[in-house]
C-alpha cells in the first residue's frame, strides 16, 4: 500500500514536471529557438550587416534612449506612488489604484491613438506646444510618452506588496533614533523594498524595449529617424528583408536577457 | 529626566484608547504601565515617544512640553515588541544607526557600539544579521540600538512579549540590573503583573483607557483602589461582597461563627505551595493557598469537608470596579502564585 502510494506520488510528480516543461517548450521556447536558428541559418554576416546598417544602429540608439528616459521616470514615480498608496491612506487611494492599472487594461494601440488626439494636429495641447516649438508626435518625446504610459504600472505593482509586508515598525524605530523622513526612506524603506523595485524596473525595461503598438502610432515609423528596434523589425519583415528582421529580433531578446541576468547576478551577490 | 502626561485623550475611530490620562514618572525611575490588552497602555507609551499624536492633553519630558515635537527630536529610546530590527543591516550597523544619523566620527562610533554590544552581551556577533539571531538576542540588540544615542528616556513596548518564558525571566532580571547601572528614566509596558512587579519600582495600572491606580507593587497589592486593581495585581476569591486573596484564606478543621463550610474538590501541589480548591454551600468555587507544613498538619483529602476563615478581606462596595467582570477572573498568566511571593518581599 505504502509502496504503491509512494510510486504514484513520484509518478504524478514527474507527470507534472513533464506537463510544465512541455507546455513551456511548445509555447515559449520553441518559437524563440526558431528565431535564433533562422537568424543564423546563413551564417553571422547577413544579420550582422542588417543590424549594423545606419538605420539599424539608429533604431538601437533610439530604443536605448527611450529606455534611459522612461525607466528612471517610471521608477521614481512608481516608488512615490507606492508610498502614497500604502503609507498615506486616504479616501482617494482606490481611484489612484484603479487608474494605475489602466495601461494594463487598454490596448497599446488605443493608448497611441489617445496620445495622437492629445498632441496631434487639432489636439488639445497642440497649439501651445507648437508655439513653444516642441514637436511631440513623429519625434522622440511622443515615443517616450507612449513608453511611459504603457509601462507605468510595473514598479507600483511590484513595490506595493513589499511595502505592505515590511510594515512600519522599522521606519518608526528609525524615527525614534533621530532619522528624519528622508533619512528613514533612504536608509530603511528603500533598502527593504529594493528587490520589489528592481523586479519592477526589469519588467518596465523589458516592456519599453519591446513596445510596438503605441510607439508605432505616435512615431510615424520613419527609418533612421523615429524607428525603434521593434519598428525596425516590423519594417524589415514587411520588406521581405528577413535577416534584418531576425537579426534585430535577436538583439532585442539579448537586451532583455542582459537586464534579467544583471538583476539575478546582483541578487545572488547580495545573498552570498 | 522626569516624564509627565497631563490629561491625555486619544481615539481611534469609535474606540477611545486614552481617556483623560495623567501620569507622573519620576526622574531615573523604572515604571511599568500595566493593564489588559486594549487598556491604552501601548498608546500612552507611543504618545510619549511621539509615534501617536494626542487628541488632547500634553506630554512633558524634563518639564518641557514636547507635544508638538516630532519623534526624531524627542530623544527617546524605543524598544518594540517585535524588535523592529533593521533586517538589511548587521548587528553593528543596527546599533550604529542612531550615531550615523548624528554624524558621529567613525572611531568614536566604533568605540561606542562595541561598548554597548559588550553591555548587552552580543560582542562577537557584530557581523551577524538579525535573521541569524535568536529572539532574545534580537531584543538585546534593539535595546543596545536604543541606548546608543544616550536617550533622555527609555520606552519599552511589551519588550519580552514575543519571547519564551525562560528567556523572558532572564531578560527582565537583566533589564533591572541594567537600569540600576544606567539610571535612565524607563517606562515599560506589560500585561503581565508578575513581570511588572518583578522589574518596576513604580506601577501604573490601566484599564479601558484610564489609570486605575499607581504606586509601588506593595501599595497596589496591599491597598488596591478598586476591585479591578485588586484582581489584576494578584489572585482573588469572591466571598459574598468581599474579595480575599488565596493566601489569606485560613483552612481549619473545626467550625466557628467566622468560618464557612467548604468541600475540598481538588488538591494541587505546585512545588512550594499547595493549591486547595473548595466548593462552598452556595456553589461558589474558591481556593486557598497553603504551605506544605500547613497541609501536613491538616491532612486534607479530596472530598472531605473543611472550614474557611478569611484572615484579611477587602470590600469595594460603593466604589464599583470598572471592567473587572466577576471576581475571580483576573487576566494574568497561568504560572501559579509566585506573584504573591515577590509582592510580599
Amino acid at each position: 500500500m505504502v509502496a504503491i502510494s509512494v510510486t504514484s506520488a513520484v509518478g504524478s510528480r514527474w507527470g507534472l514536471r513533464f506537463l510544465g516543461i512541455g507546455y513551456l517548450a511548445v509555447l515559449l521556447i520553441a518559437p524563440l529557438v526558431l528565431i535564433f536558428f533562422k537568424t543564423f541559418e546563413d551564417g553571422l554576416a547577413p544579420p550582422w550587416e542588417a543590424v549594423t546598417s545606419p538605420d539599424g544602429m539608429h533604431a538601437l540608439k533610439l530604443t536605448l534612449i527611450t529606455v534611459a528616459i522612461a525607466v528612471p521616470l517610471n521608477t521614481i514615480f512608481g516608488v512615490l506612488c507606492s508610498l502614497l498608496l500604502v503609507r498615506h491612506k486616504w479616501r482617494g487611494n482606490f481611484l489612484i489604484d484603479a487608474v494605475i492599472n489602466l495601461p494594463f487594461a487598454i490596448s497599446p494601440i488605443v493608448i497611441g491613438l489617445s496620445l495622437f488626439l492629445l498632441y496631434g494636429k487639432d489636439g488639445w495641447l497642440e497649439p501651445g506646444l507648437a508655439e513653444a516649438g516642441i514637436k511631440v508626435l513623429f519625434s522622440v518625446p511622443g515615443m517616450v510618452l507612449a513608453c511611459i504610459f504603457v509601462s507605468l504600472p510595473f514598479v507600483v505593482r511590484e513595490t506595493v506588496p513589499v511595502l505592505q509586508e515590511i510594515g512600519t515598525e522599522q521606519e518608526q524605530a528609525a524615527t525614534t533614533l533621530g532619522a528624519n523622513a528622508w533619512q528613514t526612506f533612504w536608509r530603511i524603506t528603500l533598502p527593504a523594498i529594493r528587490w520589489g523595485v528592481a523586479y519592477g524596473v526589469v519588467l518596465t525595461t523589458a516592456r519599453v524595449l519591446g513596445e510596438f503598438g503605441a510607439v508605432s502610432v505616435v512615431s510615424g515609423n520613419i527609418s533612421g529617424e523615429t524607428q525603434t528596434l521593434p519598428l525596425f523589425v516590423e519594417k524589415n519583415y514587411e520588406n521581405f528583408n528577413l535577416p534584418g528582421a531576425f537579426g534585430a529580433s535577436v538583439l532585442l531578446a539579448l537586451l532583455a536577457l542582459v537586464v534579467l541576468l544583471a538583476m539575478n547576478l546582483l541578487k545572488r551577490k547580495e545573498d552570498a | 529626566m522626569g516624564i509627565s502626561v497631563e490629561g491625555a485623550d486619544k481615539s481611534f475611530g469609535d474606540f477611545q484608547a486614552l481617556n483623560d490620562v495623567s501620569i507622573e514618572v519620576p526622574d531615573g525611575s523604572l515604571t511599568a504601565l500595566l493593564g489588559p490588552s486594549g487598556s491604552g497602555k501601548s498608546t500612552l507609551l507611543r504618545a510619549i515617544a511621539g509615534l501617536e499624536t494626542l487628541d488632547g492633553g500634553r506630554v512633558l519630558i524634563d518639564g518641557e512640553d514636547v507635544s508638538k515635537k516630532p519623534t526624531q527630536k524627542r530623544e527617546v529610546g524605543f524598544v518594540f515588541q517585535h524588535y523592529a530590527a533593521f533586517k538589511h543591516m548587521t548587528v553593528y550597523e543596527n546599533v550604529a544607526f542612531g550615531l550615523k544619523i548624528r554624524k558621529w566620527k567613525k572611531d568614536k562610533t566604533q568605540a561606542r557600539v562595541h561598548e554597548l554590544l559588550e553591555l548587552v552581551q552580543l560582542h562577537g556577533l557584530a557581523d551577524r544579521y538579525p535573521s541569524q539571531l535568536s529572539g532574545g538576542q534580537r531584543q538585546r540588540m534593539a535595546l543596545a540600538r536604543a541606548l546608543a544615542v544616550e536617550p533622555q528616556v527609555l520606552l519599552l513596548d511589551e519588550p519580552f512579549g514575543a519571547l519564551d518564558a525562560k528567556v523572558r525571566k532572564d531578560l527582565r532580571t537583566w533589564l533591572r540590573r541594567l537600569h540600576d547601572e544606567m539610571h535612565v528614566t524607563t517606562i515599560f509596558v506589560t500585561h503581565d503583573q508578575e513581570e511588572a512587579m518583578d522589574v518596576a519600582g513604580q506601577l501604573v495600572v490601566m484599564n479601558e483607557g484610564r489609570v486605575e491606580q499607581s504606586g509601588s507593587a506593595d501599595e497596589l497589592y496591599e491597598n488596591p483602589a478598586n476591585e479591578f486593581v485588586m484582581s489584576f495585581v494578584g489572585e482573588v476569591n469572591q466571598l459574598g461582597d468581599e474579595l480575599v486573596r488565596p493566601h489569606d484564606m485560613e483552612v481549619v478543621l473545626d467550625p466557628d461563627d467566622k468560618t464557612q463550610e467548604g468541600l475540598v474538590q481538588r488538591i494541587v501541589a505546585l512545588g512550594f505551595e499547595i493549591r486547595v480548591e473548595f466548593v462552598l454551600g452556595d456553589g461558589t468555587e474558591v481556593w486557598a493557598q497553603l504551605t506544605r507544613a500547613e497541609m501536613q498538619r491538616l491532612e486534607l483529602r479530596e472530598g472531605q469537608i473543611a472550614y474557611l476563615r478569611p484572615v484579611q478581606a477587602k470590600s469595594f462596595n460603593g466604589a464599583p470596579a470598572s471592567g473587572a467582570d466577576g471576581a475571580s477572573t483576573p487576566q494574568r498568566p497561568t504560572d501559579g502564585g509566585d506573584a504573591e511571593v515577590s509582592a510580599a518581599v
